[in-house]
């Protein structure tokens, strides 16, 4: 039986950032559905190492992000390895909302007049979480938006899909190597909600055993093989220009 | 949309080849028009762009995504910054699609994407690199290196979510054309890749023409 090592529920609209070791795993429940989970992924003793979605969704020719699927850093290393995913498409090009879209589309908002219950926007969010470690607007890459499924048409056109939005759902990551995880549950960008949506996400940390060398992210493709030897390669230290 | 341009070449304030392989590093005043000439065809142009008054602020592909609603670029697309500003409008491309998702190649990514021993082959990230160290007036560094623009690729997504690296749209002597909307910094990698179909595993030279502002 795995033990729960740490467990609470963000509330809707709010930030937070933690370093995972590797081998631990973070699991992601969308209590109520519609939730959207900004996450940026760096690496935390070379900060300049950080997620990118180019090399993630090149390397496994993938739009969309979902179970056997693995986050790639800039360095051709795996941060994380979905290994459960009961939503199925999450995107990761869309980048957050920001002050302006927050207050274009659901109107004026103040500390000062709604205290905690403000429209936080994604972007501020990872700025001041970033800015925690040293990081600043030059340091963001396109991020993930867990629970949010954003498809593309024919004539490239981007679509929100909120049919997709389910009560309970959720997704796990299995961290293969030290990583400075930040987070945010402000909406997705794309989101067109009447009312300010506020969605809690519950998260949980466990730990686990490490990926076996039949592990179905491992093997899901030729690529994410390779992208695991970086990462033995990496961890044993051997791996010139590349720690 | 395909759109071709009245400017003349004869009338170019600046032109270079850039052979594959090299970087080119160039200040682009507001007003002033960019063409990227793909020469031989289906070459890859990796391609980032800078506020030149404030680098930090920089190409953000997401915002251009999102703001545009479509993750091809062509006539009309404008570039936008990280605090979604536009940078640059593309104004005419008889190209038709250029791509926003697949990024740089790196001697790391070459590992995963083709063998581990490819790590030795130049890369599209090491010229943005050298580029940056060799230009230290601009203030860039590794961090400013972000998400790029590939322009000539086609990296189409199919219904089901996936990514294909399809037959390039491009051909010899095709081009895309972009009006700066304030003073740009442009960091090109002319991509070296000799691993990928995409540009028939042969990468080949661009020429890069600026027009000074209209009146």
């Amino acid at each position: 039986m795995t033990l729960i090592a740490a467990a609470d529920t963000l509330p809707g609209a709010k930030h937070w950032s933690m370093t995972l070791a590797r081998n631990s795993r973070l699991k992601l429940t969308d209590l109520e559905g519609g939730a959207n989970v900004g996450m940026l992924f760096f690496n935390p003793i070379n900060l300049l190492e950080r997620y990118n979605t180019p090399d993630t969704l090149k390397c496994q020719h993938t739009f969309k992000l979902t179970q056997g699927h693995c986050l790639y850093s800039d360095m051709g290393r795996i941060f994380c390895s979905i290994v459960a995913d009961d939503f199925g498409w999450h995107d990761t090009v869309c980048g957050n909302s920001t002050k302006g879209s927050v207050a274009a589309r659901w109107g004026a908002s103040s500390y000062q007049a709604d205290r905690n219950d403000r429209y936080q926007n994604g972007r501020d969010s990872f700025l001041i979480e970033a800015a925690k470690y040293g990081l600043g607007r030059r340091d963001l890459p396109a991020n993930v938006n867990w629970f949010s499924k954003v498809t593309v048409a024919n004539d490239g056109a981007l679509a929100l899909d909120v049919g997709a939005a389910k009560a309970g759902a959720s997704v796990e990551l299995r961290f293969e190597m030290d990583t400075l995880v930040l987070l945010h549950t402000c909406p997705h960008p794309l989101d067109a909600s009447p009312s300010f949506p506020r969605k809690p996400v519950r998260y949980e940390i466990f730990d686990g055993p490490p990926a076996s060398m039949d592990d179905p992210n491992r093997l899901s493709a030729a690529e994410n093989g390779r992208g695991f030897e970086n990462n033995r390669l990496y961890q044993f230290g051997c791996c010139e220009g590349m720690h | 949309m395909l759109t071709e341009s009245p400017l003349d070449p004869a009338d170019a304030q600046y032109r270079k080849v850039v052979p594959a392989g090299e970087h080119w590093i160039h200040i682009v005043r507001e007003g002033e028009t960019l063409r990227l000439l793909d020469l031989e065809g289906n070459q890859a142009v990796d391609t980032l762009f800078f506020n030149a008054d404030d680098p930090a602020e920089h190409y953000s592909a997401s915002d251009t995504i999102r703001e545009q609603g479509n993750i091809y670029l062509t006539t009309g697309s404008a570039l936008m910054s990280d605090l979604c500003r536009p940078l640059l409008t593309i104004t005419a491309d008889t190209v038709g699609r250029h791509d926003t998702l697949g990024g740089a190649c790196s001697t790391e990514s070459n590992t995963v994407r083709y063998a581990l021993d490819k790590k030795s082959m130049h890369a599209c990230r090491d010229s943005f690199l050298l580029a940056v160290i060799e230009n230290e007036e601009y203030g860039l560094t590794k961090r400013d290196i972000a998400h790029n623009i590939n322009f000539f690729m086609n990296v189409p997504v199919t219904p089901d979510g996936k990514l294909e690296f399809a037959d390039g749209l491009s051909a010899p002597g095709k081009y895309v054309e972009m009006v700066a909307a304030m003073n740009v910094i442009a960091l090109i990698s002319n991509c070296p890749q000799l691993n990928n179909p995409c540009n028939a595993y042969n990468p080949t030279p661009i020429e890069v023409l600026i027009w000074g502002a209209r009146p």
